[in-house]
C-alpha cells in the first residue's frame, strides 16, 4: 500500500506543504509560510487556504479509503469555505474529517489552523465523486 | 496595532479609497505573492467585473496521471477575480476579507489549456459584497468551475502588515 503522503500532488508540493503523521486519525497537512501563499501584505492568501483544505480534504478521503484507494478515482464536486480569522505569516496546519464515504460519493470535512487549534483559520465541507479507474 | 514595514513582504501597503485600476493593480499584484508564484493574469475589466487568467502549469497539477490542474489555484483565481471585481464596480479601493466563497467544479480543466475565470460584483451593499464568477478553460459556454461567495468590507486599520500573529477575526483572503 503507497503512503498517503507520497499521493500529495504536484501543486500541494509546490506551496510546500507536507505531511506529519496522524491526528485523530485523519493526516495531518503542514504548510510553512512562504511568499508563495501571501495574499494581501501580511496574511496568507485565501485561495492557499483553501487550497490547501483541498488537500487536507484529498488526503483524508485517500486515508479512508484505504485498499479501495487504489481503484477509484477521485473527483472533486463542489467546495465551500469559510473564512473566521485572517492567516498570519506562520505554519499553517490543516486536517481532513470524513463524514461519509459512499459508492459513489464521499462528503469531508476540512480545517485549517496556526498556533491554536481551537481558532480556525477556515472551514470547509466538499464533496467528492468516486469513480472506478478504467 | 504596531505595525512595521518588515512584515509586509517588502511590498508598499494600498491606501483606502485610492482609486482602483483593475490593470494596474493586475500588472502589480501578479507578480507578487501567491497570485505571481501561480502566474496569474489579468486580462480584462468593466464597470463590474474583472477577467483574470491561469496559464496550465506543471507544478500545480492536482492529478498526476491525468495532468488536470489542481482544484487549489482555480479557487485562488476565483479568489481574485471576484474580489477584483467588487473594486471595479466600486470605483475605487476598500479593504475587504473574505467571509464565504463556494465553488462548483462542473467539469475537470483540460490539461495544458489555460483558466480563464471571469467575475462580477452582483450586489454591493453598505458592508456586503455579493460576487459570482465563471472559470472555463476557452468557451465561456462550457465552464469548468462556478463560484459564489461573499466579502466583508472592513476597516483599513489591521487589514494588512500585521506585527502580531492574532488577526482580527473573519478575514480571508
Amino acid at each position: 500500500m503507497t503512503l498517503v503522503s507520497d499521493r500529495l500532488p504536484p501543486y500541494a508540493r509546490a506551496m510546500g506543504m507536507r505531511i506529519e503523521g496522524l491526528l485523530d486519525g485523519s493526516p495531518l497537512l503542514v504548510m510553512d509560510f512562504s511568499d508563495r501563499a501571501m495574499g494581501r501584505p501580511g496574511f496568507l492568501h485565501g485561495g492557499a487556504i483553501a487550497g490547501m483544505l483541498e488537500i487536507a480534504a484529498i488526503m483524508a478521503l485517500h486515508a479512508e479509503l484505504g485498499e479501495e484507494d487504489a481503484r477509484v478515482r477521485i473527483k472533486p464536486v463542489n467546495i465551500s469555505v469559510e473564512y473566521l480569522r485572517g492567516g498570519v505569516t506562520v505554519e499553517t496546519f490543516a486536517r481532513g474529517q470524513v463524514i461519509r464515504a459512499g459508492r459513489r460519493i464521499a462528503n469531508v470535512r476540512a480545517e485549517a489552523w496556526q498556533a491554536d487549534r481551537e481558532k480556525p483559520l477556515a472551514s470547509c465541507w466538499m464533496n467528492f465523486l468516486l469513480k472506478p479507474k478504467t | 496595532m504596531n505595525s512595521t514595514p518588515d512584515s509586509s513582504g517588502g511590498r508598499p501597503s494600498i491606501p483606502p479609497d485610492m482609486a482602483f485600476d483593475p490593470s494596474r493593480f493586475g500588472k502589480f499584484m501578479m507578480k507578487h505573492g501567491h497570485t505571481g508564484f501561480i502566474g496569474m493574469q489579468y486580462r480584462g475589466h468593466g464597470d463590474n467585473w474583472v477577467e483574470l487568467g491561469l496559464p496550465w502549469r506543471e507544478d500545480l497539477v492536482g492529478d498526476p496521471e491525468t495532468g488536470v490542474l489542481a482544484s487549489g489555484p482555480i479557487i485562488s483565481l476565483l479568489d481574485n477575480a471576484t474580489s477584483m471585481s467588487v473594486w471595479a464596480l466600486r470605483g475605487g479601493f476598500r479593504p475587504q476579507v473574505t467571509l464565504d466563497l463556494r465553488v462548483d467544479y462542473v467539469r475537470a480543466a483540460t490539461p495544458g489549456k489555460m483558466i480563464v475565470a471571469w467575475a462580477e460584483c452582483y450586489q454591493l451593499k453598505q458592508s456586503m459584497a455579493f460576487v459570482r464568477g465563471i472559470a472555463h478553460d476557452g468557451d465561456i459556454a462550457d465552464p469548468v468551475a462556478h463560484a459564489a461567495g461573499i466579502f466583508i468590507q472592513v476597516e483599513a486599520d489591521g487589514w494588512a502588515r500585521p506585527s502580531k500573529p492574532d488577526a482580527p477575526e473573519g478575514a480571508g483572503a
